[in-house]
């Protein structure tokens, strides 16, 4: 074994220049890799994160537009029906004995919390402009418990929210947009053409442009006020969990029990999660056929080398090396061409990954990020080496495998 | 006398490019000690019935024995085996491995049999190359030396493991008359000194005439011994 190791070594060392093109072509591929999948994997945490901290894990309310049975077809139940474009009832967003319903959910020890609120849609008036978002009446306090709101604050304090009738927070984008700072005054109206004036006591920043550019918080009362709804118009239910994993299952449960639409953490941002499925399939497609072309490259030196080297192989096995071993001594060399070329790999990747993590980006509205977020998730790296090694193996068996069955009296004959 | 080989009607057939029936009947057996030349006409036979002697070709009929083990019949692992611990090879062509040194080319063959440590085998392939008077080369590129040099080189490597028997195949027939010469002396000292077996195939009737017995095939039949 010594020996086939040492014969490995001189094949290698005795050709540098063939050794180390072979490793580049695995350095490359797993070097690539590994820049791609941290910064993939590094952008899919990031938003994940942010979107599962902004959103609750299940989010119950009344959908009013999902379709009902028709009248009709509750009277007539096994008549033939003909029903062309059914609209949704007129009838409130309102989920009845919401209170109640939270006051129960917060019992169950799977629950680390739960927020009703009240959303509606409104019109920010700035001057003649009227810009579309929408407004969250909370208790600021429990909306803080789930979201962590207070760490969020770009300015004012939460606690001025509860001490403010008429205070309002605000996102950032969205204040930006309305060139608005905290202590000034922002005209809204309802869709209903109801009109209020509040005051910005507060700015917050979630990191998300889908949140930051519409949405503000006020308290319950206020948005009960503007909808011109009783105390108990509440809207959603807002729940976190103690495992968020949990969510799938519980949502379904909820919804039956309690009769309202119960949405789950994953189905409220399955668009979202699509993006982090495409994106892994294109790192890894990507990284694959850079492998794959390293295989080839891998596989050819080796070819040739076995044919360069058809007359050693033939001496070897007439002083008595058996096949076994003359396959050891060039799945040594792929296996060293493989691993050497998977750890230099792995450190140009880690070269690569902190210099994308050092470079300035901007974001945009989109996300509020100044770099790029870079995973240095230390399970790439095994994989990256476990990848790299299994396809230089993969590679090497072949001309491995023809070289021990080389014929040695057909190599000497032909002398 | 001790027999070191024997073979009992060892036939073999070519089936390409047509049948044809390359070895008949060939009974042989060989001494301990002996120095025996193997000769005949070009086409006749000689290196097919080396490599059925050697155990590197297993396709024949008949029976092959050395050292007293019946070697028809077992797998090529054991076959490899035996070759590396009971028979030497010196080939025409010298078939160094061009990038070890002279001295690694020698323990190569002892490093795979493994019965002596590295610093063991190492004297000994010292010792080996001194005898054929070319241990100033030992650490040279094998590439590196002459012709003559590189097929002392072989016979060295040959020696290490103290095989039964040293076989070649035409073992002078790219050399010069003074290397020739030197081979044959070697042989010679090798056979009656230290009582190695030897057999080799030649071209060469001065080489074969000074051998203790020679061997002629014609046609694939051993025509005279
Ligand atoms: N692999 C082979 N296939 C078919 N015929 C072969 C093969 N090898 C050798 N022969 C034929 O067998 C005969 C003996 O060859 P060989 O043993 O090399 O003769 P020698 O060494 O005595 O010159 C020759 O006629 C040669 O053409
Ligand atoms: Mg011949």
């Amino acid at each position: 074994m010594k020996l086939v190791a040492e014969i490995a070594k001189t094949h290698l060392l005795s050709k540098p220049k063939q050794t180390i093109v072979a490793m580049m072509g695995v350095t490359f591929g797993i070097g690539m890799f590994i820049a791609m999948v941290s910064l993939m994997t590094g952008l899919n945490n990031f938003t994940e994160e942010l979107t599962m901290t902004s959103s609750p894990d299940i989010h119950i309310y009344n959908d009013v537009t999902e379709g009902r049975p028709s009248i009709i077809e509750q009277v007539n139940t096994n008549g033939i029906n003909v029903i062309h474009h059914q609209k949704p009832k007129n009838e409130t967003s309102k989920v009845r004995n919401a209170l109640q319903i939270a006051e129960l959910i917060r019992k169950d020890p799977r629950v680390k919390g739960v927020a009703p609120s009240i959303s509606s849609q409104v019109f920010y008036n700035y001057g003649p402009v009227q810009l579309s978002g929408n407004i969250l009446g909370v208790d600021i306090l429990e909306e803080d418990k789930l979201f962590g709101l207070r760490a969020k604050m770009k300015a004012g304090r939460i606690e001025d929210l509860k001490a403010n009738h008429d205070g309002l927070i605000m996102g950032k984008g969205l204040a930006r947009k309305l060139n608005i700072n905290v202590g000034d005054r922002v005209v809204m109206t309802t869709p209903q053409g109801y009109t209020m004036t509040l005051k910005v006591v507060g700015i917050f920043q979630m990191g998300i442009g889908t949140v930051d550019n519409v949405r503000s918080y006020a308290n319950i009362s206020t948005v009960q006020t503007i909808l011109q709804q009783d105390h108990f118009y509440i809207t959603d239910i807002n729940i976190k969990l103690h495992d968020i994993n949990l969510a799938k299952g519980f949502a379904p449960l909820l919804s039956d029990m309690y009769g309202y639409k119960s949405e789950d953490w994953e189905t409220a941002n399955a668009t979202f999660l699509t993006g982090s499925i495409i994106r892994n399939i294109l790192t890894y497609s990507v990284s694959i056929t850079l492998l794959i072309v390293a295989g080839f490259g891998i596989y050819n030196i080796l070819n040739m080398t076995i044919y360069n080297k058809m007359k050693d192989i033939a001496i070897l096995k007439a002083m008595g090396f058996a096949g076994k071993d003359v396959k050891l001594i060039f799945m040594i060399q792929s296996l060293v061409i493989g691993f050497i070329g998977s750890v230099l790999g792995l450190m140009i990747g880690f070269g690569l990954s902190s210099l994308i993590a050092q470079a300035p980006f901007d974001g945009g509205d989109f996300i509020s990020i100044d770099r790029l977020p870079v995973n240095f998730d230390p399970k790439y790296y095994i994989i990256g080496i476990v990848f790299g090694v299994l396809t230089t193996a993969f590679a090497g068996y072949m001309p491995s495998r023809k070289a021990s069955k080389i014929d040695p009296i057909e190599i000497l004959r032909g002398q | 006398m001790e027999q070191v080989l024997k073979t009992h009607k060892v036939t073999k057939y070519f089936y390409e490019p047509e049948k044809f029936q390359v070895l008949k009947e060939i009974d042989l057996s060989v001494n301990r000690g002996e120095f025996l030349s193997l000769v005949g006409k070009s086409g006749c036979g000689k290196s097919t019935l080396m490599y059925v002697l050697s155990t590197m070709d297993t396709d024949y009929e008949g029976e092959l024995e050395i050292a007293g083990e019946r070697l028809t019949d077992r797998d090529q692992n054991q076959l490899a085996a035996f070759r590396n611990q009971h028979i030497g090879f010196v080939f025409q062509f010298h078939y160094l491995l061009p990038e070890f040194t002279v001295l690694q080319n020698v323990m190569i063959p002892a490093l795979k049999l493994a019965k002596y440590s590295k610093r063991e085998i190492e004297d000994r392939a010292y010792e080996k190359l001194k005898m054929l008077g070319i241990q100033e080369q030992a650490l040279k590129q094998s590439s590196k030396l002459s012709g003559g040099q590189q097929q002392r080189v072989a016979i060295a490597r040959a020696l290490i493991n103290d095989p039964d028997i040293i076989m070649g195949d035409e073992p002078t027939g790219n050399l010069d008359t003074y290397n020739t010469h030197l081979v044959f002396e070697i042989f010679q000292e090798l056979t009656h000194k230290y009582h190695q077996t030897i057999i080799a195939v030649t071209h060469d009737d001065e080489f074969a005439k000074k051998s203790d017995r020679i061997v002629e095939m014609s046609d694939g039949r051993i025509v005279k011994h």
